[in-house]
């Protein structure tokens, strides 16, 4: 087994996979695609809003803990980042995205402390309060958004070593550098020691701390670093995205939205936040362009927009029911049958019978 | 045991003093007091009922026992939580399986090399080498434990889905894989066959005379104890009854009414 | 002395409002005592039974037959909430059933939407939100009229409820199914019929707190979030406890008032949006299991 490590405990597979996806995202993609709606309106949110999925991935996914607030911990992230430039002379973008994402850390480890108490739903309320809180805080006092009278600010351009990045392409690029760098990051915790005392304490806490594993440390952990995931996704959302920051954008909507990303994409597996943010906001896209160009506006929108929410209400039941690690899981079982089929020598694990 | 043992039996490892735990009204242990000897294997017996599982349970700090001490390697364990007593070198296992159900064999048992591993979450994220380096160490330790368990088969299957024998297996490697110098073993032999039986008395002697480790174990079944125990400890009522070698407690009269009397009505 | 009398008027208003906060919860509490499952859905019940009630009476149903008629529609979603959610999850971990329970609330909100549409409707239930004259007069307090009818419905149904719990057989086999699903089943106790009537109940209940929160604020979808609120109500006062859903709704109730008209001006005002949630989390910190809930002891 050990041979097969090429570098860094990294696997021939993972290096790989590596090199596709990212010769895909930063050649294949830039050189094939022209249209700016691709960039602005898909690929640049689908980047941003899966990156809020890891974050929410690593707290809920892998360390089990409940949470719904990551809108709240996204603005945080934002309005960090817009004050950060605004405010500090001289500023780097990629610095402010840092410290933005840190901010957020500071919230989440404070809105963290409940998970020593309680868990479930007790914990899902208390981290409401994250969401409520940050959103309220921002809006009402108007330092946060520098005394703007309309309460909507636009998020300054971004500018990397002098060099603005403001077309939809130079953004995607911006976005697909910070969440492939911060991806493998998380990937390598969650393969490491730090993601399986998350995950052992996730299935059975007891047993956990019984190892040796500190439950304190290692929930505000998760927490910390799932709010820097969402803060530096917020600020990339408002930054690249919305361009027009207002609180409301991160709503507890939001939050459900990305709750749902990583259930439908499946629990626990750091691509599922990456699917499920494509199903999330892509099914969307496809029914709308279904009602408008199969039957031709005949359809009026609100029925659009409430059966959406129809369809991703009964999925999240479906899936709870049938497959509640997600269409991570579904696409494994798709392919391993399919890998069976092929190489019908290949010996799966036999099933175990009591 | 008549050849000399590689770990002779020594001082007291362990020691329960006057423990007395109620739940609300209900009195679960009532002071109990026994040592654990350095290298032995110890077993605690008695009924359904007579505080077994929560004597275990305030040893390992899960449970917070109203009155008594309980000492580890000679310190008075006064702020006691299941993580602090892992420090100390105590490791276990649960009675009704406590494993990482989504996790595999080998992760599962990675968990249990946990305090051997240093690196902090940015060295892990970033890989630096302290990382990677003791990744790939203790990894090495826990294919060693799988092979010593003889479950290399299984090693990444999901322990949820493994039959109940084979879980119990995974639970003992995970205590092992803590090279702790205590194992509290909470019925390792429940639920099994025979066979699984004498496949778990085995690895528990060749720990016991491998590493010196020493063993407290929670039975059931009285021959299987008597075989293996250096000795024994009979609860009834949270209350200790007999404690001795397995011999001197077998022909104690009060452990005979309490639970062989019985078992053999 | 009008301070003070302002400030007992602020606790009224609080409290009275609190009755409606009581009303949802009390929905919660139903599901939970009989089938352990944290309906998150409840606060949708809430949007999708009364508007269903106000589309009825558009189709010019009178207001009693409009009343029954939602019911009934709300007891078939019951009927299908058990056949087709609850059951096939059954034993599942809590934590599966509330994000199935969070997906029906989508699928309720959906179908209210789909089928009544998004606009604001107005409900006039023929009782003003004004203040009471008599009431100024003998005493001088500012005591709307809606809010006093909404604190002795809820009062009502409240007692109702805990009647029906305590005294009658059906109540009795309620208790049953939800200490034991599988033994009182065992027993011959019919646990489909109780879970349509459990069901059912919470959809009156949801439907009278939907129709008190329409009176006042219209008709829409922001009730939603009001029903979110329900649920630091249930932590403080447990999840399990019908007298608990009350008291706690009337401490949300009282407390966001009083912090909003005393304490909400230090920080720009509107704090009542989070208020709960962090009142929440200290009686967490305090009590876990809530004012009346049973203490939980985990065995190990």
């Amino acid at each position: 087994m050990n041979s097969n490590f090429l570098f860094m405990g990294y696997t021939r597979s993972d290096v790989i996979n590596l090199v596709v996806v990212l010769a895909v995202a930063l050649i294949l993609i830039p050189l094939t695609i022209e249209s700016d709606y691709w960039y602005a309106s898909i690929l640049i949110p689908w980047l941003c809003l899966a990156l809020a999925a890891v974050g929410q991935q690593i707290v809920m996914g892998y360390a089990g803990q409940l949470a719904l607030g990551a809108a709240g911990f996204m603005a945080a992230g934002a309005f960090a980042c817009f004050n950060l430039i605004l405010r500090v002379p001289y500023m780097p973008f990629p610095v402010a995205l840092m410290l933005s994402g840190l901010i957020a850390a500071a919230f989440g480890v404070l809105f963290g402390l409940p998970s020593l108490r309680v868990r479930g739903i007790y914990l899902m309320v208390a981290t409401l309060a994250s969401q409520f809180f940050i959103v309220w805080m921002i809006d009402k006092f108007g330092w946060f958004k520098n005394y703007d009278t309309s309460g909507i600010i636009t998020a300054q351009d971004i500018v990397i070593f002098g060099k603005p990045f403001t077309t939809p392409l130079e953004m995607y690029l911006v976005v697909v550098v910070v969440v492939a760098v911060l991806t493998i990051l998380a990937i390598n915790m969650t393969r490491g020691s730090t993601g399986r005392s998350w995950m052992a304490v996730r299935d059975m806490d007891i047993a956990a701390e019984s190892m040796g594993i500190s439950l304190l440390r290692t929930k505000l952990q998760a927490f910390a670093i799932s709010a820097f995931f969402c803060g530096v996704a917020g600020a990339l959302f408002a930054f690249t995205y919305l361009k027009s920051l207002e609180p409301v954008a991160f709503d507890i909507k939001l939050s459900f939205k990305i709750l749902f990303m990583v259930i439908l994409g499946g629990l626990g597996t750091i691509s599922g936040a990456f699917i499920g943010a494509a199903f999330i906001l892509l099914f969307p896209v496809v029914l709308n362009s279904l009602g408008n160009n199969v039957f031709h506006g005949a359809i009026d929108a609100t029925i659009i927009s409430a059966a959406e929410q129809v369809v991703f209400g009964a999925l999240i039941i479906v899936f709870m029911i049938y497959e509640p690690l997600g269409m991570t899981k579904l696409w494994e079982n798709v392919k391993q049958r399919f890998r069976f089929k092929r190489e019908p020598k290949a010996t799966l694990p036999k099933p175990q019978v009591t | 045991m008549v050849e000399a043992r590689r770990f002779p039996i020594g001082e007291p490892i362990l020691e329960v003093k006057n423990i007395s735990l109620r739940f609300g009204g209900v009195r679960a242990i009532t002071d109990t007091s026994f040592n654990v000897f350095r290298h032995e294997i110890r077993a605690i017996i008695g009924p359904n009922g007579a505080g077994k599982s929560s004597l275990l349970n305030c040893i390992n700090g899960i449970y917070k026992p109203q009155e008594g001490t309980i000492a580890l390697n000679g310190e008075v364990l006064d702020k006691i939580s299941p993580n602090i007593v892992a420090r100390k070198g105590l490791s276990r296992t649960f009675q009704n399986l406590a494993l990482f159900k989504r996790m595999s064999v080998l992760d599962n048992i990675l968990v249990g090399r946990k305090l051997h591993m240093s690196a902090n979450f940015l060295e892990v994220a970033f890989r630096l080498p302290k990382a990677v380096h003791e990744e790939r160490e203790n990894r090495a330790k826990c294919e060693e434990i799988v092979e010593f368990l003889e479950i290399s088969h299984i090693r990444d299957t999901p322990v949820g889905r493994l039959p109940y024998g084979l879980q119990k297996k995974v639970e003992l490697g995970r205590a092992l894989a803590t090279e702790a110098d205590i194992l509290l073993l909470d019925e390792p032999m429940a639920g099994m066959n025979v066979e699984e039986k004498r496949d778990m008395c085995r690895f528990i002697l060749k720990v016991n005379d491998a590493f010196g480790t020493t063993m407290v174990l929670i039975e059931h079944d009285m021959g299987v104890v008597m075989d293996i125990s250096d000795n024994v400890v009979v609860l009834d009522y949270g209350k200790v009854i007999g404690d001795g070698p397995p011999d001197e407690v077998r022909a104690d009269q009060a452990v005979i009414d309490a639970y062989l009397g019985v078992a053999h009505d | 002395m009008t301070d003070f009398l302002f400030f007992i008027e602020v606790v009224v208003a609080g409290l009275l409002a609190g009755t409606m906060y009581s009303l949802v919860a009390l929905g919660f509490v139903l599901i939970y005592k009989a089938s352990s499952t944290f309906n998150f859905a409840q606060g949708a019940m809430v949007f999708f039974a009364v508007l269903a009630f106000v589309g009825f009476m558009e189709l010019g149903l009178p207001f009693v037959v409009a009343f029954f008629v939602t019911i009934v529609l709300m007891g078939l979603v019951g009927f299908f909430t058990e056949r087709l959610v609850l059951k096939p999850l059954m034993n599942q971990s809590e934590d599966t059933l509330l994000m199935a329970t969070i997906g029906l609330g989508f699928v309720l909100e959906g179908l209210a939407q789909a089928a009544w549409g998004v606009e604001v409707r107005r409900l006039d239930l023929g009782i003003g939100d004004f203040p009471i004259p008599w009431i100024i007069d003998s005493t001088g307090l500012f005591i709307s009229a809606l809010d006093l009818t909404a604190g002795l419905v809820a009062a009502v149904l409240i007692i109702g409820l805990a009647l029906l719990f305590k005294y009658t057989k059906m109540g009795l086999g309620l208790r049953a199914v939800a200490d034991d699903p599988g033994a009182a089943s065992s027993i011959g106790i019919p646990l489909g019929n109780i879970m349509l009537l459990v069901w059912t109940a919470a959809g009156i209940v949801a439907l009278v707190a939907g129709m008190m929160w329409g009176a006042r604020a219209g008709v829409q979808f922001a009730l939603v979030d009001l029903a979110l609120k329900a649920l630091p109500v249930l932590i403080i006062g447990g999840f399990s406890s019908i007298p608990g859903a009350i008291v706690g709704g009337l401490i949300i109730g009282a407390s966001e008032k009083v912090l909003e008209v005393y304490v909400g001006p230090y920080f720009g005002g509107a704090i009542e949006g989070w208020a709960p949630y962090v009142l929440a989390i200290f009686f967490l910190l305090w009590r876990p299991e809530g004012l009346f809930g049973e203490k939980i002891i985990r065995r190990v």
